[in-house]
């Protein structure tokens, strides 16, 4: 990792320290699901390959499921992309509000791309300052990365798995997600782009495709539109 | 399952992933799409909340979820860490779900 932070540093830094911590907690929740996409990906005839590969390149949950559900289904190949592009549009939107963070070489950016995801997004904004947002964002996005193309490869392999409901384990990602977007709540605008979002995302879940509700909640960012009264001064 | 799915759905995906980084890249932003850029996070991730907890597929539901992360919001609000958060919300879940 290049950047101010060294990365013997990183373990030492109490900020970074919980932001491991949740990492490995998540990760856990992320392989149980891992592991049950392999197999849910195997018995709707992918090979073992086939669902590593997907894991590896595609490397977003919800669209991948989405994928292999509609052909297990019995779906065709297009109605299963069609869904599963639909999921991971929000990325590109997160990648808009991670841009200004990840300047650097080019390729490191290409890098930083395949692992712009909800997690690692959620997670870097939940920080104070640049240096802690580039961190958490790059610890999170490969942490992520390892425990799902792990738990894609047993999952795959083994055939069997653990219903991640039984532990509440499909709660995890809210409730981390509350607590990495709990900070910014202090700051008004903030608060109230949060508030547009799920409401929209709520209002609109009955009524559209999934995935389209959550690119919609993007209107929350209209309460930046205005300038911020202190500076008008 | 064909390969041709698992690749076109891989450079779709990486596709969407980096176009915003492009987009961006290193260019300097007027302030007030830099203002906008910044709440990104906060109006998807309450979003993503939302559809999490409340939601199968099309559907609003209410079940254990809620009483989960209801708890999560609570100890994020007594400033619990955040590995605490996620274990918090998980578990009362699961005890919710054990309990109805």
């Amino acid at each position: 990792m290049r950047g101010p932070l060294k990365v013997r540093e990183l373990w030492r830094d109490e900020d970074l320290r919980q932001v491991f911590a949740a990492c490995v907690t998540l990760g856990l929740a992320v392989g149980v699901f891992a592991i049950s996409f392999g197999v849910t990906a195997v018995s709707a005839g992918a090979s073992v390959a086939q669902t590593c590969v997907m894991s590896l390149l595609v490397f977003t949950g919800a669209s991948q499921f989405s994928a292999v559900s509609v052909i297990g289904a019995g779906g065709s190949a297009a109605s299963a992309f069609g869904s599963a592009a639909l999921l991971a549009a929000r990325n590109s939107v997160y990648g808009l509000a991670m841009a200004p963070h990840l300047k650097g070489r080019l390729a490191t950016r290409l890098v930083a791309a395949q692992i712009t995801i909800d997690e690692s997004t959620a997670m870097a904004s939940a920080q104070t300052d640049a240096t802690h947002r580039r961190a958490a964002f790059w610890i999170t996005g490969l942490s992520i990365y390892l425990f799902w193309n792990t738990g894609t490869l047993i999952g795959a392999i083994l055939g069997s798995t653990i219903d991640p409901t039984t532990y509440g384990l499909d709660a995890a990602f809210p409730a981390a997600f509350v607590a990495m977007v709990w900070p910014s709540l202090r700051n008004r605008r903030s608060a109230l782009a949060a508030a547009i979002g799920a409401t929209v995302c709520l209002a609109l879940i009955p009524f559209t495709p999934v995935g389209v509700p959550i690119l919609c909640a993007v209107l929350g960012v209209v309460v930046g539109i205005p300038s911020p009264p202190e500076r008008a001064t | 399952m064909t390969w041709t799915l698992v690749f076109a759905l891989a450079a779709t995906a990486y596709a969407f992933k980096v176009l915003g980084l492009v987009l961006v890249g290193e260019r300097k932003l007027p302030a007030m799409l830099d203002r906008c850029l910044a709440l990104i996070p906060a109006a998807l991730i309450a979003a993503l909340v939302m559809k999490d907890t409340f939601s199968v597929g099309q559907h609003l539901q209410l079940d254990a979820r809620a009483a989960g992360v209801g708890a999560a919001v609570i100890a994020a609000w007594r400033k619990a860490p955040l590995i605490a958060v996620i274990v918090i919300g998980a578990g009362v879940t699961a005890l919710a779900r054990a309990l109805t």
